[in-house]
């Protein structure tokens, strides 16, 4: 294809491409993002080839590899269109069945359709699924029909028109205000008015702006950035292509974690492909606007998502934070103006210029417009990412969409807002999840981190855990997240191990209170949070650890003993052999026991048991 | 790493001195560490401080100063892996080979590290060996996985 050089020529485009698919009968689309392919999606999709090619059907089915849908609890997923019937779990054993009876029989598999583990009823179409059901998949939704290396698919899809309506039709300050208007939010976690940010880089002195792409994507157990890349690479380029109009910059940053290889990949592959259409490059669609876009990798720095330390990290200094008297909006990359914003809130900008302010404003609640997507993670169901307007309650969230905690566990607490967020207890579950009402409960939004935890899991723990993390990425800058989060560490780690003392809780609370009020940049001044959180919910976790010197959860290996129940043991002698402490004594057929000197409590001989004869205690 | 292969890298990156970090996960990726030999070379061919380079080299996770194992195994320590027992698996690791995270066996067989989050938290909690990931792993899985890498 050549480049483009006007809006009609790229309407020209797209209904040859239109055209061209609508000989299609069927297409069969594959995720192959990086949750399916390590359920080995990618031997399935090669089956899949052979299968079609051994059928000579290449002409009439698209094999369509994607990025995430979203449901990776069920990867890999495959869905057949037309008729949207949604296989999960495949196999590449399955591919031949898939072929040759729903293909060319028209047979549903029943075996392949996703049951409910609750109400245990099959679905067949993918929208039908309970996990997808209840989802407004604003942004998201388009991952599961677009093949991210192909720009085609994009453009299929009406990709590049809000960028040439933009072009053709906006002055830059409409758009501004459209963006206000729409009351898009930062959607890394900050919920800054994005056309405010984008007014003030836009108005500031300097003629030389930038727009950059946060995908440093750092909060563990958040994965909706990396999706997206993965998935619509196009979609982010086109809305930040049409910031950087609003804007007036004209050249563009994607920072993105060296750990997403496939991010990585299908993003230069996508840029690639827009430069050669000139959809991005010199004169884009023959408009005269003018846009580069440049990859900068990241290599594992957790505070370098942090807009100042990023700023630093583009201009190849360390990614470390500095002092923001003037905001990096109006002195960022080399002292000028740049405006960051993260992938999701990118990716929002092309649908509000396409379906209009008035639409996008009935999404969401008052002061939280439009949707956003959570990474619903940890002791859930249906694992996976969910796209769900603003100001869902958490309680629909965690058991509608994510169909409750398994094995019939009991719902402990929900962590939102990544290392620098809170846990919240059930007495909280009806509470709207917005940037406003999280942390007006003690947690906050974050970029979409929700990872439930049931009753098996230590609140102390967790809050050891999170204070392990923001130790090891504090930079050490500041005096008072470098050493109050190392403290507070040390601390947890005591009251775990059985030596804590009753004076600690207030000390955790009195150097939470320095930590958040000393410290220069976001990570320091949040890094309390886990901390007092679960000081403020779970309390009496705490008391159980420092005075009965128990762990009710069972978790701390110092507070907790296995024992094997004697009536249960069949001595069947598989835990001894595998026992790397050679801790079980016995001899085979009689009931054995566990040498509590010898245990290093690492769980194994409880793992293996087949007579569920392996008990903690504490 | 010889120089003329070096200097494909720095050319590759126009020999801008703000792609520093891009060159060094590139010698990274080629030579599994970031020889001396070469940062000195970089620092000449960019004219950057070798102090400056040390800082960027040491303040990055996925940046090693030291060899790296011939197998490498990454344990995801995110919350979601954290939640379903990756400490668990974490700690049989290291008891087997004898190292902590961020270590190398004597033999320089195995290097095992943690990461913060790979994003696969579906499968969680993921080890990732040599680049594949292995999803919902256990204590029991990871040390029978080890007892064949080390047949290997």
């Amino acid at each position: 294809m050549h480049r483009l050089t006007s809006v009609e020529e790229l309407e020209k485009v797209r209904e040859k491409i239109l055209k061209e698919k609508s000989t299609i009968k069927t297409c069969i689309t594959i995720c192959l993002g990086t949750g399916c392919h390590a359920y080995d999606s990618q031997t399935v999709y090669e089956t899949l080839q052979n299968e079609i090619a051994a059928h000579n059907l290449e002409e009439e089915i698209e094999l369509k590899p994607t990025g995430c849908h979203g449901f990776c609890e069920q990867g890999p997923i495959i869905v057949l269109y037309p008729g949207e019937i949604c296989y999960c779990r495949v196999k590449p054993e399955n591919v031949k069945d898939i072929i040759e009876m729903t293909v060319l029989e028209n047979k549903i598999i029943e075996d392949l359709l996703y049951e409910d583990p609750v109400s245990g009823n099959k679905f067949e179409k993918e929208s039908e699924i309970p996990f997808y059901k209840d989802q407004n998949r604003l942004i998201l939704g388009k991952n599961s029909s677009i093949n991210p290396q192909n720009i085609n698919d994009y453009l299929a899809e009406g990709g590049y028109r809000s960028l040439a309506k933009v072009l053709t039709g906006m002055a830059p300050e409409q758009v501004i205000d459209k963006i206000k208007k729409a009351n898009l939010r930062g959607r890394g976690g900050g919920g800054f008015p994005a056309g405010v940010k984008w007014e003030t880089t836009r108005n500031a002195p300097e003629k030389k702006k930038y727009v950059i792409v946060n995908a440093d994507e750092g909060d563990p157990g958040a994965y909706m950035d990396r999706s997206l890349l993965e998935g619509n690479p196009h979609l982010i380029l086109e809305g930040l292509a049409i910031g950087a109009y609003a804007i007036g910059a004209d050249e563009g940053f994607v920072y993105v974690r060296q750990e997403y290889p496939l991010a990585l990949e299908n993003l230069s592959t996508a840029i690639g492909q827009a430069e050669k259409l000139g959809l991005l490059g010199e004169n884009i669609l023959g408009t005269g606007f003018n846009f580069k876009v440049k990859i900068k990798r990241g290599a594992g720095a957790f505070v370098s998502g942090e807009s100042s330390a990023l700023v630093s990290a583009i201009e190849g200094k360390v990614g470390e934070p500095r002092p923001k008297h003037i905001n990096t909006a109006v002195s960022g990359i080399y002292g000028k103006p740049s405006n960051l914003n993260n992938v999701e809130t990118w990716a929002n900008v092309p649908v509000i210029i396409e379906k209009g302010v008035d639409w996008y404003s009935g999404i969401g609640n008052e002061n939280n417009k439009g949707t956003k997507i959570f990474s619903l993670v940890g002791k859930i169901n249906n694992t996976g990412l969910v796209e769900v307007p603003m100001g869902t309650p958490l309680r629909k969230i965690i058991y509608e969409l994510g169909g409750g905690i398994p094995g019939g566990k009991k719902f402990k607490a929900v962590q939102t807002g990544g290392p620098s967020g809170g846990c919240l207890p059930e007495s909280h579950l009806d509470a709207p999840v917005d940037f406003d009402h999280l942390k007006d409960l003690g947690s906050m939004m974050g970029s979409g981190g929700m990872i439930v935890m049931d009753e098996d899991n230590c609140m102390v723990d967790v809050a050891k855990y999170f204070m392990h993390f923001l130790k090891d990425e504090s930079c050490g800058k500041c005096v008072s997240c470098r050493e109050g989060t190392k403290k507070m560490y040390e601390i947890l780690e005591a009251i775990t191990e059985g030596k804590g003392k009753e004076e600690d809780l207030l000390l955790l609370e009195e150097i939470a209170w320095v930590t958040t009020n000393a410290s220069l940049c976001a990570l320091g001044g949040t890094a309390a949070n886990p901390v007092l959180s679960t000081l403020k919910y779970f309390r009496d976790e705490y008391e159980a650890h420092i005075k009965e010197k128990r762990c009710p959860a069972k978790v701390c290996k110092a507070l907790i003993t296995y024992v094997i129940d004697q009536e249960k043991c069949t001595g069947c002698g598989l835990c001894q052999t595998l026992c790397p402490e050679k801790a079980i004594e016995g001899e085979k057929e009689a009931p054995m026991t566990i040498d509590a000197q010898k245990c290093s409590r690492c769980g194994i001989c409880l793992e293996a048991c087949r007579f569920e004869a392996i008990n903690v205690t504490s | 790493m010889k120089e003329k292969e070096l200097d494909t890298i720095i050319n590759k990156y126009g020999a801008d001195p703000s792609e520093i970090m891009g060159m060094l996960l590139d010698i990274q990726e080629k030579e599994k560490y970031l020889p001396k030999k070469d940062l000195q070379h970089l620092s000449v061919k960019l004219g950057l401080p070798l102090t400056r380079i040390y800082q960027i080299a040491t303040f990055y996770e996925a940046l090693s100063l030291k060899p790296l194992g011939h197998n490498q195994i990454h344990v995801c320590t995110g919350t979601a892996c954290h939640v379903r027992g990756a400490a668990g698996i974490l700690n049989k690791l290291e008891e087997r080979l004898g190292i902590k995270p961020g270590e190398v066996t004597s033999d320089l067989n195995f290097g095992l590290k943690t990461v913060n989050c790979v994003g696969a938290c579906a499968l969680g909690p993921v080890v990732v060996v040599n680049g594949e990931y292995h999803g919902e792993m256990t204590a029991l899985k990871a040390d029978r996985m080890l007892k064949r890498l080390m047949k290997n």
